[in-house]
């Protein structure tokens, strides 16, 4: 075959594409492999796929989308932690002429592919998966404003995770740290596949972020139960609605400057060119101002999460619930205005640098009354340590540490000694671990006995919990010291030997993390097997406040058979207070929307495009959008989109829950 | 170890423990070589001093916030029947008003902290003084350093003594340095946090950076800003010594043979890593405005100002060479993307410069000629 | 939301499950969704005129927008998407009066202006390039092309949108999916509408003013 036939059909494809020359990969890939098989084939030969096909892929149910999502969220944590144990072991041997067991072109996609998957794929879709499964409970609704839009976003998610994951053994990933900042990624530094697989993997995973953004905005704003007001929701969902505003404010604003990136490299346009009148500032503006707001997004449902758990587990009103609303508010808008907190080192003068300084600060006032809200709601409670409430203790805790040296980056002239060092590393996995995965796995202990019917096992829970955070303080102190003896970031290896101590200090606590991850997945799993034991017949097994807890666990695909009306802001709370009546009659069909295959076929003819352009293999890219286009058209001819669960079922649904809240003595 | 610059005393409204605990951390912070709490230059110095004081002005809040969240925790727990318990009580002006007034108060002090701070220490502003009492006069010109980041060295040319070194920095202690700084190719960040903070190095761009040490000695810098492969080795040492020395040192490089015209730049400029320090006794004095204009390369015209309408930052046409977008490739120039651990033959920068492929490189050694002095010598 | 009158806290028999509940109409958010995701749009426009704000003058020695901008091609075309969003009002006047032939016969209409309007772009762009002022050439003519071509290709997807929809009409007429998705795509058709006008002044008019 000619060469330019073969470019024309494989594009810049070819064996040596893959990594056979890299043992850690080859290594790797026989492992996913062999796991992978073994996967399938159990799948096969328990005849999971019809059920897993009908029941949760072509699911339009936003309970199922959400526990989706934190399955996702769940397995991208194990690559994403994988690549933080790599890194944490090259630096803890890379001294003295040593050069690790890393070459700079594989360890410098680690720290990359570090960074985007855990912001991108485990934080992301943890958060949306926790709004999907709890905010359409909480306000009493049956299911989101857009079902089908719902199960589409998910899949557009995991396809950007499988593109991501596929880079591992296919060519490689960008090279570039987590935000591609140009002039280093375009064509003319970066001018393999990295980028590209960056680029790709994050417009496709952010057209699903934006269309979930959209859905859950329209739900709350359309769907909420009778009598709920706008003051009357659910901190929760308030902190949902905000960070939705916030995903739709924010994530077009990282589609466009993606586009112009790949317009550059795709094209040859001279957006953030070095010559041809391009400027690289414009891009790290432009992704700065979707990447502040970003980290709001991600915050902003962990303070929910904690909100609703401190209440909850103190046993008293939310205090200040107010004001927390409007620090939710105040922190959106404020969100907007500090992107340049990023970059005070690139040569603004100094009032710019200091009025983003103070916006920065300002920042830390809603905030600080948030945490002094949620003390003084412990304040004369009745505290149950269960698993939620510690997680919410530590993260207090551990928080105002982060905030803390957040305002230390904020003074520019600080900035100037900490910017892109090992300080700020450490501040910034101080607030994203210790505010936004405590939070979510504050929200996993909580709602997992709403999503499966039994408690998840306090003892594994427990080991998990002190792993975590003795883990994070053992591996982050030492960063934060490493930062002011002047270590920056994203090093492969050094020359002087006394920070090593601090660096193989820093591996021991991520050990200890890992002993954390294990310990929870051990966790699941003994909840599993010990279900009958952990089993919660009530629906209400913390003594909750907000309407989740007013049906049965897991709730029925429909909710709520009547939709509950709401007269105080702890709805379900003054429902018990009041004695209200659970009807157990007069039960009617339910309009229900039907499940659809479209958007698992949409999500993986898109990777297919993604894949084509990132192999320059412009005939496959071409015939999978028209492939796109067609199905996409195709299925807006189907009308008969929705069907009624029957009043029997109904019926029949309900008085399981009867008897079984009868048998609770409820 | 040297002491470090205690801040003034903390105001008397800090509790006891706030600031024993401060200082504690602080101390104990000191008892490894924290430079940047520690460092040799007054800019330097000024900066940690601010740290410190905005540490302090958080730990007024921080620290009754998490002693009050313990105790919160311990005395409300569900076993402690004896603690009040006030299921519906969830408002309180007067406490409102406390928890957003206190942290607004801090944040206005430290936001006019901030403003005063960030206008004084700004790097573009030439030193005021040189150490605390030390006014710089109008005849204490600070020596000119200009700067250019390559893959993956430093450049550093001292345009008044005509000299040039690689990955060695040689200041006169006490007399302020100003770096003007560009990049060949991507950005990185001229870092040496004994001396001052960071600032980054952008191709065709200048920036700049004022700086001092009042110490002697050898001291740590580097590129704070990833640029690539060779990132982690782009170091250098920067030697502060006497004016004396500084002098001697500048003579001993000037009789270098090494010239640093227009050929060797471009030799120079391919990427390369762990570059020993090398000297250059002449340089071509237009190198550096060249270099931001992007026109080294010969037959590459320096094109600026060519805009009609105002200035614009970088108004360049693009230039011979540079990648085209792929979509307007042929197939035959779409390239390959082998996995960069494929074995390949000799490193490609030696005989293709400037090719893309030549940032995969991870290790190549310029042929080492006279190296600066000044490392032995300092 | 509710059809229900809302029981004052504290009163004698609160309600607190609705019995007699209405369904909600199928879609009864859409228009809200719409608009949201109209408004995202809005915000990627945003970004690329705040890009062709900033490159708007780096011609980097090439051709300048006084040089390249014909006006009245422009105007031309500019009237004709405004004469596809006023067909467009047309059909939504029909529709609103059920017929469903004369809704038919205005999106064709629409359609054909729109095609214009696309044809006419597309002309320039080619001349442009044929120019040697194509998105390579500068920043400027970059942000041109990206600003401008960002825009045609919502077109593009309006009339993709617009043809299938008329068959949707002709097959099942004027249901209330139909009606919902005839008035999504208004909503889309006179965004891109305003769009338009923000480029025509930003881009062309201030362009030859520069």
């Amino acid at each position: 075959m000619s060469d330019d036939l073969t470019k024309t059909i494989f594009g810049r494809l070819s064996i040596e594409s893959f990594p056979i020359h890299e043992p850690i990969l080859v290594g790797t890939f026989a492992m996913v492999a062999l796991g992978g098989v073994a996967l399938l084939g159990a799948l096969t030969y328990f005849r999971l796929w019809g059920y897993l096909w009908k029941e949760w892929f072509t699911s339009v149910d936003h309970k199922k989308i959400g526990i989706m999502y934190i399955v996702l969220a769940l397995v991208m944590l194990l690559r994403g932690f994988a690549d933080a144990l790599m890194m944490r072991a090259q630096q803890a041997i890379a001294f003295g002429g040593n050069e690790g067991f890393l070459p700079a072109h594989h360890y410098d996609q680690v720290f990359t592919a570090h960074g985007v998957i855990m912001i991108f794929f485990v934080a992301m879709p943890f958060v949306t998966g926790l709004m999907n499964f709890v905010v359409p409970l909480q306000i009493g609704a049956r299911d989101v404003s857009f079902p089908f839009l719902n199960n589409f976003s998910f899949w557009m998610t995991v396809s950007g995770a499988v593109i991501v994951m596929m880079s591992l053994f296919v060519g490689e990933f960008a090279r570039t740290g987590w935000l591609a900042m140009a002039p280093l990624s375009g064509i003319d530094y970066s001018p393999d596949v990295g980028v590209d697989y960056y680029v790709w993997a994050l417009q496709i995973a952010g057209v699903g972020t934006l269309l979930s953004g959209v859905n859950l905005l329209a739900t709350i704003i359309k769907m909420r139960a009778p009598g709920m007001g706008l003051m009357q929701m659910p901190i929760f969902t308030w902190s949902a609605l905000v960070t939705n505003v916030l995903i739709v404010a924010a994530f077009p604003v990282l589609t466009a400057v993606l586009a112009m990136l790949s317009l550059d490299r795709y094209v040859g346009t001279n957006f953030f060119t070095n010559t041809g009148g391009g400027n690289p500032m414009m891009y790290t503006n432009m992704i700065w101002i979707w990447g502040h707001p970003e980290v709001y997004i991600l915050i902003l449902p962990a303070f929910g999460v904690f909100s609703e758990v401190v209440s909850t587990f103190s046993g008293k009103r939310l205090f200040g619930y107010t004001s927390m609303v409007y620090a939710l508010i105040v922190i959106c808008i404020l969100s907007y205005l500090v992107w340049l907190h990023h970059f005070f080192t690139m040569g603004s003068g100094a009032s710019v640098n200091s009025f983003f300084g103070i916006t920065t600060m300002i920042i830390s006032i809603p905030t600080g009354a948030k945490i002094f809200n949620w003390m003084f709601t412990m304040y004369r409670g009745r505290i149950r340590f269960e698993l939620p409430m510690m997680w919410a203790v530590a993260f207090m805790l551990t928080f105002v540490v982060g905030g803390m040296t957040g305002v230390m980056l904020a003074v520019p002239p600080a900035d100037f000694q900490f910017h892109n060092s090992l300080f700020l590393v450490a501040h910034f996995h101080n607030v994203i671990i210790g505010g936004v995965l405590f939070g979510m796995f504050a929200g996993v202990n909580y709602w997992w006995p709403k999503a499966f019917g039994f408690k998840l096992d306090k003892f594994w829970g427990t080991v998990s919990f002190w792993c975590w955070v003795v883990g994070f303080w053992v591996a982050f102190t030492p960063l934060y010291v490493l930062g002011l003896m002047g270590v920056t970031r994203r090093l492969r290896a050094f020359d002087d030997p006394s920070l090593q101590i601090w660096f193989v200090i820093a591996a021991v606590g991520a050990l200890i993390i890992a002993a954390g991850i294990g310990a929870m997945l051990m966790q699941f799993y003994v909840s599993i097997r010990d279900r009958e034991k952990l089993r919660d017949t009530t629906g209400d097994p913390w003594n909750g406040r907000t309407l989740e807890w007013a049906t049965s666990s897991p709730p029925p695909a429909y909710n709520f058979a009547f939709s509950p009306v709401i007269h105080d802001l702890d709805a379900w709370h003054d429902m018990k207070q009041r004695k209200a009546e659970r009807p157990t009659e007069g039960f009617r069909a339910i309009h229900m929307p039907k499940n659809t295959g479209a958007g698992i076929i949409l999500a993986g003819l898109s990777t297919v495009v993604g894949v084509a352009m990132i192999w320059y293999i412009w005939w496959l890219a071409a015939l999978g959008f028209v492939a796109l286009l067609a199905v996409a058209i195709g299925h807006t001819f189907n009308y008969d989109r929705d069907f009624h669960i029957p009043a029997e079922d109904v019926v029949k649904n309900e008085d399981v829950r009867t008897r079984a809240l009868q048998s609770a003595g409820i | 170890m040297i002491s470090l610059p205690s801040p003034s005393p903390a105001p008397r409204v800090a509790p006891v423990s706030a600031r024993l605990l401060a200082l504690g951390a602080l101390a104990l912070l000191g008892g490894c070589d924290t430079v940047v709490m520690n460092p040799a230059g007054d800019v330097a110095v000024q900066q940690s001093s601010l740290i410190i004081w905005s540490v302090v002005l958080m730990l007024l809040i921080i620290l009754p916030v998490m002693a009050l969240t313990v105790v919160f925790a311990w005395r409300y727990r569900e076993t402690n029947t004896e603690a009040t318990y006030e299921p519906d009580w969830d408002h309180s002006t007067g406490l409102e008003l406390v928890i957003w007034s206190a942290p607004l108060l801090i944040i206005i002090a430290l936001g006019a902290l901030t403003w005063v701070a960030t206008h004084t220490l700004d790097p573009y502003r030439p030193l005021a003084r040189t150490a605390p009492g030390k006014v710089v006069t109008a005849t204490d010109r600070p020596l000119e350093v200009q700067v250019i980041s390559l893959d993956w060295k430093w450049l550093f040319i001292y345009p008044e003594q005509g000299i040039a070194t690689v990955n060695e920095l040689v200041v006169p202690v006490n007399r302020p340095v100003k770096f003007t700084m560009t990049s060949s190719s991507v950005m990185n960040a001229l870092w040496v946090p004994a001396m001052a903070g960071m600032v980054y190095t952008m191709p065709g761009m200048e920036t700049v950076l004022h700086g001092v040490l009042n110490r002697t000695g050898k001291f740590a810098g580097r590129s704070a800003n990833y640029s690539g492969a060779g990132f982690s080795h782009m170091t250098f040492w920067t030697h502060s010594v006497s004016p004396a020395r500084f002098e001697q040192w500048a003579a001993g490089v000037k009789r270098n043979r090494w010239r640093l015209d227009t050929a060797t730049y471009v030799k120079l400029e391919q990427p390369t890593e762990k570059v020993p320090p090398l000297g250059f006794g002449s340089v071509d004095p237009t190198l550096f405005r060249r270099v931001v204009a992007i026109c080294v390369k010969p037959g590459t015209n320096c094109m600026e100002g060519m805009s009609h309408a105002g200035p614009a930052v970088n108004d360049r046409a693009p230039r011979e060479g540079e990648a085209k977008g792929a979509l307007t490739r042929e197939p035959s120039e779409k390239g390959e993307s082998p996995h960069l651990s494929a074995p390949r033959g000799q490193a490609p920068g030696q005989n293709d410069p400037g090719a893309g492929s030549n940032r995969n490189m991870t290790e190549l050694h310029l042929p080492a000629p006279l190296r600066a002095r000044a490392s032995k010598e300092a | 939301m509710s059809t229900l009158t809302q029981t004052p806290p504290g009163a004698e028999n609160p309600v607190f499950y609705d019995l007699d509940e209405h369904e909600h109409p199928p879609g009864h958010s859409t228009m809200l969704g719409f608009w949201l995701y109209l408004m995202s749009d809005c915000l990627i426009f945003a970004m690329l005129f705040a890009a062709y704000g900033v490159y708007g003058g780096s011609y980097a020695g090439g051709p300048t927008a006084r040089e390249l901008f014909e006006l009245p091609l422009v105007a031309v075309n500019t009237t004709m998407l405004l004469l596809s969003s006023i067909t467009y009002g047309f059909a939504m006047i029909s529709a609103d009066e059920r017929k469903q032939g004369a809704v038919l016969g205005w999106l064709a209409v629409t359609a054909l202006f729109g095609a214009a309007f696309l044809a006419i772009e597309l002309y320039e762009f080619s001349n442009l390039i044929h120019e040697g002022a194509g998105p390579q050439r500068s920043a400027f003519l970059s942000s041109f092309f990206t600003l401008v071509g960002t825009h045609g290709l919502h077109v593009t997807f309006g009339l993709v949108w617009l043809g299938t929809l008329m068959v949707q009409v002709s097959r099942r007429g004027l249901v209330d999916a139909n009606l919902r998705r005839l008035q999504c795509l208004s909503l889309f058709w006179h965004f891109l509408d305003v769009i338009w006008i923000g480029v025509f002044t930003f881009v062309y008019l201030l362009g030859v003013l520069r």
